[in-house]
């Protein structure tokens, strides 16, 4: 498999907070790669220098060939990377819809042909009978694949996750991770992932990458990543096995 | 689809019936209406056109302008100028007024946009070029500094629709043409891309940005377009008042007097500036009749008066009238 992402040795320092610490790792094109680790190990501040909101102190994100390192979010976007944030952010005014048509105008000049492309996200992610509904009046769950749909109408090669299932129920958990599969599968679309809950990670993950203090302390295989001692010690916590 | 069918698409019937009526009464008026209630007319419709430009900054992109009276005062000065010294007239002045007024909004949204000046640093921007404006022109020779720009005038028995030079009824007909094609402009923006963009900036410029929008480019298309659109009304306000002083063209309280109809109307809303120009120029100008009926000599009522009524809109309304009255008669305009 080709490689679509490849991040070498990036870092970023927060005046004496050092939140990445040389970096490296690559994302294969179609895969479903997630980031693990503690509070504060630096998985957004890494996921904010791939969308272009942070330049890196250092090192060098290379996306389809093409260096994107400091390129601004927008730029970063219409390469073809979309993003959803930690805490979400849709706009809370706007329809459904209209929230996913603004993204699917990205690639499109007529509204006509964003809304049909809107629809088939929205229906894709279960909001389709929501559509009319403003963005505020949604509860977390549905906000949450609202992020999604906005990011997915933007046409990715790759999808950065942060944190989609913070907050949600089993089930609800469940229903989001069978949507993002059935992305990845049918449309071959790349997922990074940063995410808590290891439901959701074992379920979907085929690359773990484990960050503590910026830095990687394990990477690999699902399996393999949550049975490692430095990942048990430092962030899952031996309960996590039985 | 059609220009027409695009642009009505989603509106419901009794809203095209409120604009059809609308359209014949404002149509018929001047037939009506005697001369106080025309000039009173006249003012309604400056401040809905205004009204509505700034709304594209403010309601529609999210930028709030505190100094759109240095777009009309650009407009007003360069376009009397341009008459007072060279003969040249109105229509033709506007394509230098327009561009002028245009590039000193692109000033400031490139100053603004680029350096990240953003929220009330933006508006006191806004306000800080508009203040420079005044005591610029304060001392502008060539538009006659403070002592102010006079346009000849004289009893007029026709309307020159080409030199603006005419009676109340001409500038009424050009002001209502205005406000319909800002109107209809207005909607075509917004259920365009530019429309799409502008709202989401709005509503969170960060995200809008991880969404792919280059925010800069679109916010420079807001301020240069309402800055452009409030030239115009400018332009008219020269050649109907005949007289241009810095310190009342380029007031800071022009700038508020042109900010409080969208707000009382409806900000973001199509109809909330026609709205809003309506309900505050209309009650101020019966209040101002009440009160010199009953003997009462009162400056400054009327601006209490905007004060009253911002305060019970903000208090009572917060979205505006607009909104609330669409509710009431059924009208569901969504919030585009």
């Amino acid at each position: 498999m080709s490689t679509l992402l490849k991040v070498e040795g990036i870092s970023k320092r927060f005046r004496g907070l050092l939140a990445v610490d040389r970096l490296s790792f690559e994302v294969p094109k179609g895969a479903i790669f997630a980031v693990i680790g503690p509070n504060g190990a630096g998985k957004t501040t890494l996921f904010n220098m791939i969308a272009g909101v942070y330049t890196p102190d250092g090192g060098t994100i290379t996306f389809r060939g093409e260096r994107i390192e400091g390129l601004t979010p927008d730029k970063v976007c219409r390469r073809g990377i979309g993003r959803t944030y930690q805490i979400v952010r849709p706009f809370p005014a706007l329809s459904v819809e209209d929230n996913v048509i603004v993204g699917a105008l990205l690639h499109r000049n007529g509204v006509v042909d964003a809304r049909a492309h809107a629809l088939d996200v929205l229906r894709r992610l279960d909001l389709y009978d929501k559509r009319a509904q403003l963005a505020s009046s949604l509860t977390l769950p549905d906000r949450k694949r609202l992020e999604v749909a906005r990011a997915l109408a933007t046409d990715p090669k790759l999808l950065l996750l942060d944190e989609v299932m913070a907050g949600l129920r089993p089930t609800e958990t469940d229903r989001i991770v069978a949507i993002l599969r059935e992305l990845n599968r049918e449309t071959g679309l790349t997922i990074v992932l940063i995410e808590h809950v290891m439901r959701a990670v074992m379920a979907l993950a085929g690359q773990i990458l484990v960050l503590n203090h910026g830095k990687p302390i394990a990477q690999g295989e699902p399996q393999a990543v949550v049975h490692d001692k430095a990942v048990i010690d430092s962030y899952l916590g031996a309960e996590a096995l039985s | 689809m059609t220009m027409l069918g695009r642009l009505i698409d989603g509106v419901s019937v009794r809203v095209l019936i409120l604009l059809g009526v609308l359209a014949v009464a404002l149509l018929i008026a001047p037939l009506i209406a005697g001369d106080y209630l025309l000039t009173v007319l006249i003012l309604i419709l400056y401040f809905a056109y205004i009204g509505q430009a700034w709304n594209i900054m403010m309601g529609f992109a999210g930028q709030l302008s505190l100094g759109h009276a240095l777009y009309v005062g650009l407009g007003a000065y360069t376009a009397a100028a341009l008459y007072v010294h060279f003969g040249i007239g109105p229509w033709l002045g506007l394509l230098v007024a327009v561009p002028v007024a245009a590039l000193a909004g692109a000033f400031i949204g490139f100053l603004a946009f680029r350096f990240k000046v953003g929220g009330v640093y933006f508006a006191i921007l806004t306000i800080a070029v508009c203040e420079f404006a005044r005591v610029g022109f304060d001392h502008l020779a060539w538009t006659r500094g403070s002592s102010g720009l006079f346009l000849p005038v004289s009893q007029y028995s026709g309307n020159d629709l080409w030199h603006l030079r005419g009676r109340p009824v001409m500038f009424y007909y050009i002001l209502l043409a205005a406000t319909a094609l800002a109107f209809v402009g207005c909607r075509a923006l917004l259920q365009s891309r530019i429309g799409y963009f502008w709202r989401a900036i709005r509503e969170d410029e960060e995200a809008a940005r991880s969404t792919g929008i280059d925010t800069f480019h679109y916010k420079m298309i807001a301020v240069v377009i309402s800055a452009s659109m409030t030239s115009f009304a400018g332009v008219i306000y020269a050649f109907y008042y005949n007289n241009l002083f810095p310190e009342q063209v380029f007031h800071i309280s022009r700038s508020i007097e042109i900010i409080l109809g969208p707000i009382v109307g409806g900000v973001g809303t199509l109809f909330g500036p026609i709205l809003g120009a309506f309900v505050l120029t209309g009650l101020a100008e019966i209040l101002n009749n009440v009160l010199a009926a009953l003997g009462i000599d009162l400056p400054g009522a009327k601006q209490v008066f905007y004060g009253i009524c911002l305060l019970f809109v903000i208090m009572a309304l917060p979205d505006g009238v607009w909104p609330w009255l669409a509710r009431r008669m059924g009208l569901s305009e969504r919030s585009k």
